[in-house]
Parts: C-alpha cells; sequence; structure tokens
C-alpha cells in the first residue's frame, strides 16, 4: 500500500460516516464508500467491507437509521440516515475532532 | 448511559433474531457488490474484471460477516446459549446418570432447605406473626453463683417496667395448662398468663373481639376472660361467630371469652402451639399458690421488646444496674437475684435451646449429604468428560480455546444443579412436611409447632449452596478435561488398566470422600441410637414400668382444697380394693413434666452458706406411701403416713444430696430445718431420683407431705403388674362413682412420662437417622457408578485377561478387590474424622462415650455390607465378560 494512501482508524470511520450523511441526506453503503473516496481525492483506502460493521455500531447507538429503498439505478439497496441525536454527535465529534488536531498541529509546530 | 444500554437491548434482540439478521446483511452486501459492478462495467471494464474489482475493493466478504455479528449480537451470550444447548444434549444422551445425579442432589438440597428454614425459623424469626421480633429479647432471672436460669417476680417486674429507659415493652409470657371441656370433650390445653399489653406489644391484632384491657393485670383473680388461638376457635368451637362473649370454665373458674388471636399465630413458645390466653390477675387460677404481691415469689417468663437503635447490651447494662438497685432495697428477697437478656434463640423457657443443638446437627449432616451428592455429580462429569474425549481431542485440534472448553464443562454442571436446585425447592415443602411424618408421635394434649417458613431465603441460600457446590465439583472434571494432551491424545488409548489414569485416581478421591462421610455420619447416627437406648434403660431412681400414673384435674371442676382432700382420701381406699393394685399414691407435681416444681430458700442450722449464696432447693408435695409406691427407696427414716396431718408437726423427707450438703456426715433424720418460714422436722432420707430430666445432675430435693400441704391437683400413681388399658375402665369407674362429673386424663406407665420428655431427644436421633440413610444411600450409588464405569471402560484388558487364562472368580476377585480397597481407606479416613467430630455432639449423648468402640464397629459392618453389594454387581459384570467380543470391540 503506497505511504500517501492513509488506513482509516476506527473511531475516525465514524465520523466520516456521519459527515457523509450529513452533507448527502439518506445515501445506501456503497455511496457512502464512493463519497467518503471522492471527497479525499482517493487519498483515503478503506476496506467498503469494513463500514457495514461501522455502520451497525452507529445504527445500534441510535445516531443514524435504516430502512430499505430503490437506488438510481433500479437496485434494491439499504439507506442510511442521520437521526437527530446523530446530528448532534456529529458536532461534538467534529468540534472534539478539530480541537485535537488543532492541538497536535500546535505540538508538532512547537517542538 | 443510554446509548449503552440502547446498544445493549438492540444486541440483545439481535440474538435471538440472528437469522433474519443474517439474510439482511448479505442482501446488503449483494446490493452493494452488485453496484460496484454497475460502476466498474460503466467505466468499461469486462464484466469478469468489474465483478473482480469490486470484490477486491470490499474486501473480504466471510471477514465482514464475522466482524459484523461479532458487532452485531452479544458474543458472551451467544457462547452461552450455545453451550446450553449442547449441554442439554450431552445430558439427553446419558439420561439414566443425569436422572440419577439429579435426583441425588435434589434430596439432598431438599433435605437443606427444611433444616435452613427450621433453623432461620428458630434463629431469626420464630414467631411470624409478630411485628417486632428482631427488636424481642427473652428476660431470664438469674441468681449469683448459681448456674442455669430462674424467673422474676412481679414486683421486680413491674419496678423494671417503669424505670427502663431503653426498652419499649415487657411481656410477661408463663406457659400454664388446664382442661378444656367443651360439649362432653375434654382435652388437655395449653395455655399462657400474659401481661395485659401482650397482643398490644406484639402488634398481633385479635380477628374477633379484643385483646387485655391495662387493668386486667390487677386483682387477685379479678378479670376472668380469655383469648383463645385461632386453631382452638375453628378445632373446639367450630368456627362460631357468635364466640366472643361466651363463657367457658377453664381451671374452675368461669371465663370469658372476649378474643381470638389470628390465624398463624401460635403465641410465643418455640415448640408448643397455645390454645389459649388469660391475663395475669388469673395467675393464681393457673399458677398456684397467689404470687401476684410476693417480691420474693419467682414465676414469671417473659420477654422485652427494645426500642428501636437499642442494643440488647445496652438494655442489659440498664436492667443490671436496676436489678442492684432492687437488692439493695430489698436485700430479703432480691440478695443475688438479676435479669438476663437473652437473644430469642437462646431462650432458656421454650425449646428453642433444646432444639437448637439438634437443628445445628442436623445442618452439619445435610451439609454432608450435599456433599456426598454433589460428589455424584462430579462422579458424572467426569465420565462424562472421559467418554467424550475424542471430541474434545478433535475441538482443541481445530482451535478452540481451553477457556472455551472449560466453560462448556461448567455449563453443563450448572444445568445439572440448577435442575436439581429448581427441583429440590419444588419439592423442598414436601420434603418438610415428608421429613415430620419421621418424627417421633407426640404427646397428647401438644400441638407441636416448629417455626420457620420456606420464604425466597431460604429458598436462594439453599439454591445458592446448591449451585456453588456443584460448580466447585464440576471444575476439577473441567479443569482436567480441558488439560488433554493433543499428542498422546490423538492416538486412541481406549481402555486402560482398572483404576488406573489420573482422571481414575480422581474419582476414587470421590468414592473416599464419600465413604468416609457416610461413615461419620453413620457413627454419630449410631451414637446417638444407643444413646437413646441409654435413656430407655437409663434408671431414673424409681420403677418406670410398675408404675401407672394419672390425674384427675379437680382445678378445672371447681374443687377447693378441702373437697380436693376428701376426694383423694376416698380415691385411694376405693382404688387399693381394686384387683391387682399393690399400693396406690398421690402427689403434687409428676415428675418428668414441663411444669417445674416450686423452690423454697432453706437454712439449716450448722450450715453456713457462702458469702453469695442463697439456697434454694425444690421440692414436691406426696401423700403417704408414695415412696413404696413409685418404687424410690429410703436409706433411713421413715415414709410418710396417715398420722402426718395437720394436726401434727410438719415433716420432710430430704434427698441423699441434700443430706450431704446440709448435714454432712450426719443423719438428718430428727433434725428440724427452715424452709421459706415454715420448720420441718426430717423423718427420712430417700434415695437420689431424677426428677425432670434423665440426663439432669443430683441436686439437693425435699418433700413435704401432702396431707400437711394441701393443693387441689395431684398425680395419681398406681403400682400394679396389669397394664394401662386394663386398669384405666376401672378407674374411671372408681372415680365416676365418687362424683359422676369427673373423668381421669390418660392412663400412662411412667416410662411413657420420661420418654414425653425426652422427645428433642428422640427428635435428633430420627433426624439423623434419615439424613444419615440418605447419605449412605447416595454414598453407594457412588461406588456403585465408580466401579461399574472401571469395569466397562477396562473391558478390553478384562478380555484379553480372560484370553490369557484368567478364571470368572479371578476377575470378580479383582475388581472386588478394587473397590472393597476404596471402601477400607474410606473408612479407615471416615474413623479419624468421627473421632475427632463426635464429640461435637457428646451433649446429647447419654451414658455413651463419643468414641463408643461398638458404635464405631456397627457403623463399619454397615459401611462394608453396603460397600460389598455396591461393588459386587460390577465385579459379577466383569465376570462375565465375553473375551472375544471385548477384544473385537
Amino acid at each position: 500500500m503506497p505511504n500517501s494512501k492513509a488506513e482509516v482508524l476506527q473511531g475516525t470511520l465514524d465520523l466520516l460516516v456521519l459527515k457523509t450523511l450529513d452533507a448527502m441526506g439518506p445515501i445506501h453503503g456503497f455511496g457512502i464508500a464512493l463519497r467518503i473516496q471522492q471527497v479525499s481525492d482517493d487519498l483515503l483506502q478503506i476496506n467498503q467491507g469494513t463500514l457495514y460493521p461501522a455502520l451497525l455500531r452507529l445504527e445500534q447507538r441510535g445516531w443514524i437509521s435504516s430502512k430499505w429503498g430503490i437506488s438510481e439505478n433500479n437496485r434494491k439497496a439499504k439507506f442510511y440516515s442521520l437521526t437527530r441525536s446523530g446530528r448532534k454527535q456529529l458536532g461534538e465529534e467534529a468540534e472534539e475532532w478539530s480541537r485535537m488536531s488543532a492541538m497536535i498541529n500546535r505540538v508538532l509546530k512547537t517542538s | 448511559m443510554r446509548e449503552l444500554l440502547q446498544t445493549f437491548f438492540s444486541r440483545l434482540t439481535s440474538v435471538f433474531r440472528r437469522r433474519h439478521h443474517d439474510d439482511d446483511l448479505t442482501a446488503e452486501m449483494n446490493s452493494h457488490l452488485q453496484m460496484a459492478v454497475d460502476l466498474n462495467m460503466r467505466k468499461g471494464m469486462s464484466a469478469e474484471d468489474a465483478r473482480r474489482q469490486a470484490l477486491i475493493s470490499f474486501g473480504g466478504i466471510e471477514n465482514v460477516k464475522e466482524l459484523y455479528r461479532d458487532q452485531r449480537g452479544l458474543p458472551m451470550l451467544e457462547t452461552t446459549l450455545q453451550d446450553i444447548r449442547f449441554g442439554f444434549r450431552m445430558l439427553r444422551r446419558s439420561p439414566g446418570f443425569s436422572l440419577l445425579a439429579i435426583l441425588c442432589l435434589t434430596v439432598a438440597i431438599g433435605a437443606n432447605a427444611a433444616v435452613f428454614s427450621w433453623l432461620e425459623g428458630i434463629l431469626f424469626r420464630p414467631f411470624p406473626a409478630v411485628a417486632h421480633q428482631e427488636r424481642m429479647v427473652a428476660l431470664a432471672g438469674t441468681a449469683r453463683g448459681v448456674p442455669g436460669f430462674t424467673d422474676i417476680s412481679w414486683p421486680d417486674f413491674l419496678d423494671y417496667e417503669k424505670n427502663s429507659r431503653l426498652i419499649e415493652s415487657f411481656i410477661v409470657d408463663r406457659i400454664t395448662g388446664t382442661t378444656l371441656s367443651i360439649g362432653d370433650r375434654a382435652e388437655r390445653a395449653t395455655g399462657s398468663i400474659v401481661s395485659a399489653n401482650y397482643f398490644e406489644a406484639l402488634g398481633v391484632h385479635p380477628i374477633l373481639g379484643r385483646g387485655f384491657l391495662p387493668e386486667e393485670n390487677f386483682g387477685r383473680n379479678a378479670h376472668p376472660v380469655t383469648v383463645i388461638s385461632y386453631r382452638t376457635w375453628k378445632d373446639r368451637y367450630g368456627g362460631d361467630p357468635a364466640i366472643i362473649g361466651r363463657e367457658q370454665y377453664l381451671n374452675g373458674v368461669q371465663h370469658t371469652i372476649v378474643g381470638v388471636a389470628p390465624e398463624g399465630f401460635d403465641g410465643t413458645f418455640v415448640g408448643y402451639a397455645f390454645q389459649f390466653w388469660v391475663p395475669l390477675s388469673m395467675q393464681e387460677t393457673f399458677n398456684t399458690p397467689y404470687k401476684l404481691e410476693d417480691r420474693g415469689a419467682r414465676w414469671i417468663e417473659g420477654f422485652a421488646i427494645l426500642k428501636p437503635g437499642v442494643s440488647r447490651q445496652q438494655a442489659q447494662q440498664e436492667i443490671s444496674a436496676l436489678a442492684q438497685q432492687l437488692e439493695n432495697t430489698y436485700p430479703a428477697t432480691n440478695r443475688g437475684s438479676g435479669v438476663k437478656l437473652m437473644p430469642l434463640w437462646e431462650t432458656p423457657f421454650n425449646q428453642a435451646n433444646t432444639l437448637l443443638p439438634t437443628l445445628e446437627i442436623a445442618l452439619v449432616v445435610v451439609i454432608f449429604v450435599l456433599l456426598i451428592a454433589c460428589a455424584n455429580v462430579s462422579n458424572l462429569l467426569l465420565v462424562r468428560s472421559f467418554a467424550r474425549r475424542q471430541e474434545m481431542t478433535i475441538r482443541l485440534a481445530i482451535g478452540a480455546g481451553r477457556g472455551r472448553l472449560l466453560r462448556q464443562l461448567l455449563t453443563e454442571g450448572l444445568i445439572l444443579s440448577s435442575f436439581a436446585a429448581a427441583g429440590g425447592l419444588l419439592f423442598a415443602r414436601w420434603f418438610r412436611n415428608a421429613l415430620v411424618l419421621f418424627f417421633p408421635p407426640l404427646p397428647s394434649g401438644i400441638i407441636i409447632n416448629l417455626p420457620g417458613k420456606l420464604d425466597w431465603r431460604v429458598l436462594a441460600l439453599s439454591a445458592g449452596v446448591c449451585i456453588f457446590s456443584t460448580l466447585l465439583f464440576a471444575l476439577f472434571p473441567a479443569i482436567q478435561a480441558s488439560k488433554i494432551d493433543l499428542a498422546t491424545a490423538l492416538k486412541s488409548e481406549s481402555g486402560g488398566v482398572v483404576g488406573g489414569s489420573r482422571r481414575a485416581r480422581f474419582r476414587s478421591t470421590l468414592v473416599l470422600i464419600q465413604v468416609a462421610l457416610s461413615f461419620v455420619l453413620l457413627v454419630g447416627t449410631v451414637l446417638l441410637m444407643k444413646s437413646a437406648q441409654g435413656i430407655e434403660n437409663a434408671n431414673p431412681g424409681f420403677s418406670t414400668d410398675g408404675v401407672l400414673t394419672s390425674s384427675v384435674d379437680l382445678f378445672a371442676a371447681g374443687y377447693d382444697k378441702v373437697r380436693a382432700k376428701n376426694f383423694r382420701d376416698q380415691l385411694i381406699d376405693r382404688v387399693q380394693g381394686l384387683p391387682g393394685i399393690q399400693s396406690a399414691a398421690f402427689s403434687r407435681w409428676l415428675p418428668f413434666s414441663y411444669v417445674g416444681y416450686l423452690s423454697s430458700p432453706v437454712s439449716v442450722i450448722g450450715y453456713v452458706p457462702a458469702p453469695d449464696e442463697n439456697p434454694e432447693v425444690e421440692f414436691n408435695a406426696v401423700s403417704p406411701e408414695y415412696f413404696s409406691t413409685v418404687g424410690i427407696a429410703l436409706l433411713s427414716g421413715r415414709e410418710f403416713t396417715g398420722v402426718d396431718d395437720e394436726k401434727s408437726v410438719p415433716v420432710a423427707i430430704v434427698n441423699d444430696t441434700m443430706a450431704a450438703k446440709f448435714w454432712p456426715g450426719r443423719n438428718p433424720v430428727g433434725d428440724h430445718f427452715k424452709a421459706k418460714d415454715q420448720s420441718l422436722l426430717v423423718v427420712g432420707v430417700a434415695k437420689n431420683s431424677k426428677y425432670g430430666t434423665i440426663r439432669e445432675n443430683p441436686e439437693p430435693f425435699y418433700y413435704i407431705a401432702l396431707r400437711q400441704n394441701v393443693s387441689v391437683n395431684g398425680a395419681l400413681y398406681l403400682r400394679t403388674s396389669l397394664s394401662a388399658a386394663a386398669i384405666a375402665p376401672a378407674l374411671a369407674r372408681e372415680i365416676r362413682a365418687i362424683d359422676p362429673g369427673l373423668a381421669p386424663m390418660e392412663t400412662i406407665t411412667m416410662r411413657q412420662q420420661i420418654d414425653r420428655r425426652s422427645y428433642t431427644q428422640k427428635l435428633a436421633v430420627t433426624l439423623l437417622g434419615v439424613f444419615g440413610g440418605m447419605a449412605l444411600l447416595l454414598a453407594a450409588i457412588g461406588l456403585y457408578s465408580v466401579m461399574s464405569y472401571a469395569v466397562s471402560q477396562s473391558k478390553r484388558e478384562l478380555g484379553l485377561r480372560m484370553a490369557l487364562g484368567a478364571e470368572a472368580s479371578d476377575l470378580l476377585r479383582l475388581v472386588m478387590s478394587q473397590g472393597l480397597t476404596l471402601t477400607a481407606i474410606g473408612i479407615i479416613l471416615g474413623a479419624i474424622a468421627s473421632l475427632a467430630l463426635t464429640s461435637l455432639i457428646g451433649n446429647l449423648l447419654f451414658s455413651v462415650s463419643p468414641r463408643d468402640p461398638l458404635a464405631f464397629a456397627m457403623a463399619f459392618a454397615v459401611m462394608a455390607a453396603v460397600s460389598l453389594a455396591a461393588t459386587f454387581l460390577p465385579a459379577w459384570r466383569a465376570s462375565r465378560t465375553d473375551p472375544v467380543r471385548a477384544l473385537r470391540e
């Protein structure tokens, strides 16, 4: 695997999924995978399969909900959407993330 | 927190909707791949390439499924459910063994629950209907320098009540009895003289009528009212709804029934259920002579209810200080006397303190029984794990963790014990009732009342003990099984030598424990049986079989002393004329009855009591010819005769011990002593006899002449060679001839009278006998299963031996010797343990040493016989091994 492509940490994946759902509205798993790859300019490489346990985890926590529907290409697919508490969670996690990266940046610059 | 809960429930529901979720996931993944293929093809890939690329981007499908599943459900729960399902399958595969093990445990748990419930009842909650029994303590009088307990006088009692700050209420509860005749049915009834606050202080509210009123404490015989028990109301008055206000003769006085106690309230006396209560002012009627104003007359037994938050020690300090004040104020009556507050289970004046040691022993015994049953279960699990060696090996070989195997085996143990616990609890009530059936028959007029309910506490404790102990016993087989060494195990190794491997050694150890434990129980049982026999054969100091006793309740018939004396004179004349009667006599109190003798302070010229000693001696009042009728020898002097009446000098006969104590080295005959205020002339010295129980120590005792100290009631004695059944009708006829309104109580031998008093002793023997038998049976099952399993596992070896020329008898001997060696070692261990343990029941034993060699020999014989039987069957089967078939298998 090329060095420039980063593997996704678990917690980060959650954040990415939540953000994607926030931006895209209801969308199926394949769409989420594509979107993450596109937005990161193919720099983030995920095993698309690992998306599913993550989706399940988020659903179990009540942050997203799912229901079966029909895709743009007439395929039966499960569509995920952000719940209200998911939106709140996204806000918190995004903020946490910014704080964290700002802090790491500071540390990297000073040393 | 909410998220955690939400996650947990979502996971929990998935456990039970597994298939649905699996299908869902597959569909979703398929749709994902399909869309990826579509996209790739639109990018211009070939169908094949598009599919390959889609799969690569997706990652391992099975891997994802696995991750998904772990995320979805509760993996711990799922494997546990799997273990349970599997465990059930294994149990079903050997139903016989499973059933046996469960049955053994069920019996053991049932026994445990029964004994726990009695112990809990007596220790913690003897009076379920009482509101604050946790704050209730027993009140007993003490006399300085004298071991044991006395009672409390009413004036003292009132002073304590008035001055105590830490005690909420004082309750008088003094057992008494009467003849309850309703219509033409007359029966002995047990009741109690209680203080007027009794029902209120206990928080017991009569379901009909009222309790007692405060003024009913006072005035000599001023308030002839009674509250009856629910049981009496139902059984004797047919549940009459108009019972309140009804008149009833009790001890010759017409009483008004003012209340009916609620159902389930049997009074506050561990052991007996009370049928009626009367207020304190009626003391003289039920507990003559009149004592309410006499500070020196100690007769009150009772309870105190502490104020909330007050400890028994604090209250005791206060009471002791008050007792000291009373002693200073009234030195004449209160020298050295005090009051002790005791926890209910040590109550000296009811059966609690006699039942407790019995139940403690029963507890040890049922725990032994449980251990033996658990050893059987452990055995069963070992058998199972051995038979499943192959399966375990394969599971280990394809990568199962040892922890996983361990858990599987423990789960199986748990299933077994849960079944047994459930069974034991279901049967506990029934089992308890069945045990009561084994109890020796009760003396008439007494309703036994063993407190204790099978409530959740008892059931939880029993279930807990069961599950804990099975797990403990399941652990070793499980560890053993999970320790399989793959390399050697995969080389099949069916059929070792009889009793070879380490596993076999563990099983043998279990059998050793079982044999040893049962041996201990057997020794205990034999000792108690011998002791019961000892009591049976003990010489109480009077004749037991040639003497019958009966009585007429003159009190209940309203007689006064003069009429009673005339009645007795006439009756003696009449019965002495009956054929087969050698002599007849009366006494005030019947030996070996629950009601104790009175005692008097005595002083003898020439005897100087120790500084704090206040010598009190118990006495009985007896008629002429008492000693010759009852069969007590006189060492010197004479019996009372008809001459000793109210016109002549008051006389007394002292016993051996009293003579030795107060007249050391002298013959007291002809000397005087003072009993309370009366001067008595000693006319004889009687040999010691037993007065209250067989096991009592010789104490000073004296007799006064009944004709000089007339009482209304008394016991009749007849010396005869005829049976009670033959005498009773004639006796009834003679009594009716004097007064047609009178009927005698049951006629019994003095032997029966003694037996009635040693009831708890018999109870202990019965309980130990039943449990000991149980233990023996369980141990036999254990031995049998070990031996037959050993035989079935070494078929090949046995076949080989046979093929090489061993005779059937050789094989029989081989297997038998195996089993009997185990037994022998077990017995030796058991004997060592018994030597250490049996001294614990020393205080229940009479005339038997806890190390009685005969008891050990008998236990040995029984154990040996049982193990012979248990080993013979497997051995016989071994001797019939068909070598051809055994070697081919």
